[in-house]
């Protein structure tokens, strides 16, 4: 059966042979960087396994990893991606190799797609080929290895290639690629110190409760913040709720639970889109990218966020009293 | 109620306004709020590490870095590209416009990872952008090509958001059904799952208008262009 957890051996595997690579061209710093992620990804499973059973001290030594590779961060510097063959070079390949080039890139999302649709329904012998958990994400991983055997075919290369080519942009990614953990961890510290609902008790100390639309917009206002500062919008949806939601929009001014939670949580998708905290949807894309400025996304997304937000007030401030429940 | 450990936030704020390196702003700041909490160091050190390995997920992204590489090496993107100028019809707005409505409508069946910055943005969507930019100003420049990169992943970022929550069988939808049964409020996931509809044809709509200005000013500059170069 395929699980989620090969995906993350095959990363462990991916982030070794990186960090191999660079000690072999003496750049000690990412060496070590991507060796120590590396042991973090090949080890999760034992940690957590460890962690339930009672053990932390797998999980110590993973948080003494995770701060080792701050500490390793700011020695990375990020050097662009440079191509080892010129551009007239591809556009030969390019245009000898025609439409086929397309065909593994869209095996990607294709194969990901039929492992989503169908992969519950595959088995061999009376067994599940894909285990239910992350079966989409198990499939992109399935899609990205396929994808590469497509890949050396076609540009017929060797496998070994690809792995190189791979490596190179993710050292031109670098730290930018671990910024998503990372905030996911300090979501779970923030979440344990109490930080959420230390912010409620400062915004309700202030509050007009008596007006609709004061807790309305310091409802709104609250997710769009608390996800700027968490990075995500399901970290802020409770803390908004438990504090202002649910006391005071729906017990005392009596708004719709249906309208009020999903337009509420519409709010803090809006600032997801305006805040590096949210490293895997604005920070590693302009790396990925290549941009110059890692700000470059989400300044091309302000005046998005903000218009769809304007337009998810509106309505939420319309509708949510209109149907009493 | 403990104050302190909003001087996590604080950290964050000033870490990245002195432009500190983002992760050890991160980590400094999660010690810092987790040790004002007062845990203890060695509940800290685990906390942290478990919850590291735990949103290993978010990483798979780097898996399509060897097949997207070995087809970039064979010309994938200059591929793309001379497609896209073929393409007579297919501008550059109708482009982002189609892969805006296409990912919203994946993320509404809850297929959000079928497309994404590494899988579809970076391989094809970003040079076939640049191309048909390139039809209407042939000038672009670095800062150019960036903002148009810039848009193509804030167009997959808005795709993506805005459709994943009309989605009834995970995440946001099963977030606040869940959150509401705790306190006693039973809805349906379906009740919930249609009241981010008009959000999501809200937010198709801005950034549609919101890409076709970027397409006009395009055009504008062009034209402009194209007067200087005439005098």
């Amino acid at each position: 059966m395929l699980r989620i957890e090969y995906a993350y051996w095959l990363i462990a595997a991916f982030l070794l042979y990186t960090g191999l690579r660079n000690l072999r061209e003496r750049h000690v710093w990412h060496a070590a960087f991507w060796l120590v992620l590396g042991a973090l990804f090949g080890a999760g499973d034992l940690v957590l396994r460890q962690q339930a059973a009672g053990h932390p001290l797998p999980a110590q030594l993973a948080g003494v990893g995770v701060i080792v590779l701050a500490l390793l961060a700011p020695r990375l510097r990020r050097h662009p991606h440079v191509e080892d063959n010129s551009t007239a070079e591809r556009l030969r390949s390019a245009i000898a190799l025609g439409h086929r080039l397309l065909v593994p890139a869209l095996l990607i999302p294709l194969v990901t797609l039929l492992v989503a649709l169908f992969g519950a329904y595959l088995a061999i012998g009376g067994h599940h080929l894909f285990a239910t958990a992350q079966m989409t994400l198990t499939g992109l991983a399935l899609a990205c290895v396929i994808a590469l055997f497509a890949a050396a075919r076609v540009a017929r290369a060797p496998l070994h290639a690809g792995l190189g080519e791979g490596r190179r942009l993710l050292d031109a990614i670098g730290w930018a690629a671990l910024l998503p953990l990372l905030l996911a961890a300090l979501g779970e510290v923030f979440t344990r110190s109490g930080v959420g609902a230390a912010i409620a008790a400062l915004a309700t100390t202030w509050l007009p409760t008596g007006s609709a639309l004061a807790c309305l917009i310091t409802f709104a206002l609250g997710m769009v913040l608390f996800t700027i500062i968490m990075g995500n919008a399901f970290a802020a949806f409770p803390v908004m709720m438990a504090g202002i939601g649910l006391p005071l929009l729906i017990r005392q001014h009596g708004a719709d639970p249906a309208i009020l939670g999903a337009m509420g949580m519409l709010c803090g998708y809006c600032g997801t889109l305006l805040t590096p905290m949210a490293a895997d949807y604005n920070l590693v894309p302009a790396a990925l990218l290549e941009l110059r400025s890692p700000y470059g996304v989400i300044r091309a997304q302000v005046w998005s966020a903000l218009w769809i937000l304007a337009a998810t007030f509106v309505m939420m401030w319309l509708l949510v009293f209109r149907f009493h429940h | 109620m403990n104050y302190w450990p909003l001087l996590g936030i604080a950290v964050i704020v000033i870490g990245f306004v002195l432009r500190f390196n983002p992760v050890l702003v991160v980590v400094t700041a999660a010690i810092a709020s987790g040790l004002l909490a007062g845990l203890t160091a060695a509940d800290l050190l685990a906390l942290l590490g478990e919850s590291f390995v735990s949103s290993r997920m978010l990483m798979l992204f780097v898996l399509t870095l060897p097949a997207i590489g070995l087809l970039e090496h064979a010309g994938l993107r200059e591929h793309a590209q001379r497609w896209m100028a073929r393409l007579k019809g297919l501008t550059l707005a109708r482009l982002l416009i189609g892969y805006l409505l296409l990912r919203q409508l994946l993320a509404t069946l809850g297929l959000t990872g079928v497309a994404g910055h590494a899988q579809t943005v970076r391989p094809l969507l970003a040079p076939m952008g640049e191309a048909a930019a390139a039809k209407i100003l042939p000038s672009l420049d670095d800062a150019d090509r960036d903002d148009l990169r810039a848009v193509a992943a804030a167009t997959d970022n808005i795709g993506r958001f805005f459709g994943e929550d009309v989605f009834i069988a995970l995440g946001a939808v099963l977030l606040i059904q869940g959150f509401y049964s705790q306190h006693g409020i039973e809805l349906s996931p379906l009740s919930i799952a249609l009241w981010a509809l008009p959000t999501a044809i809200a937010a198709f709509v801005i950034q549609s208008a919101r890409i076709w200005l970027y397409q006009r000013r395009l055009q504008r500059r062009a034209a402009v262009a194209s007067i200087e170069s005439a005098t």
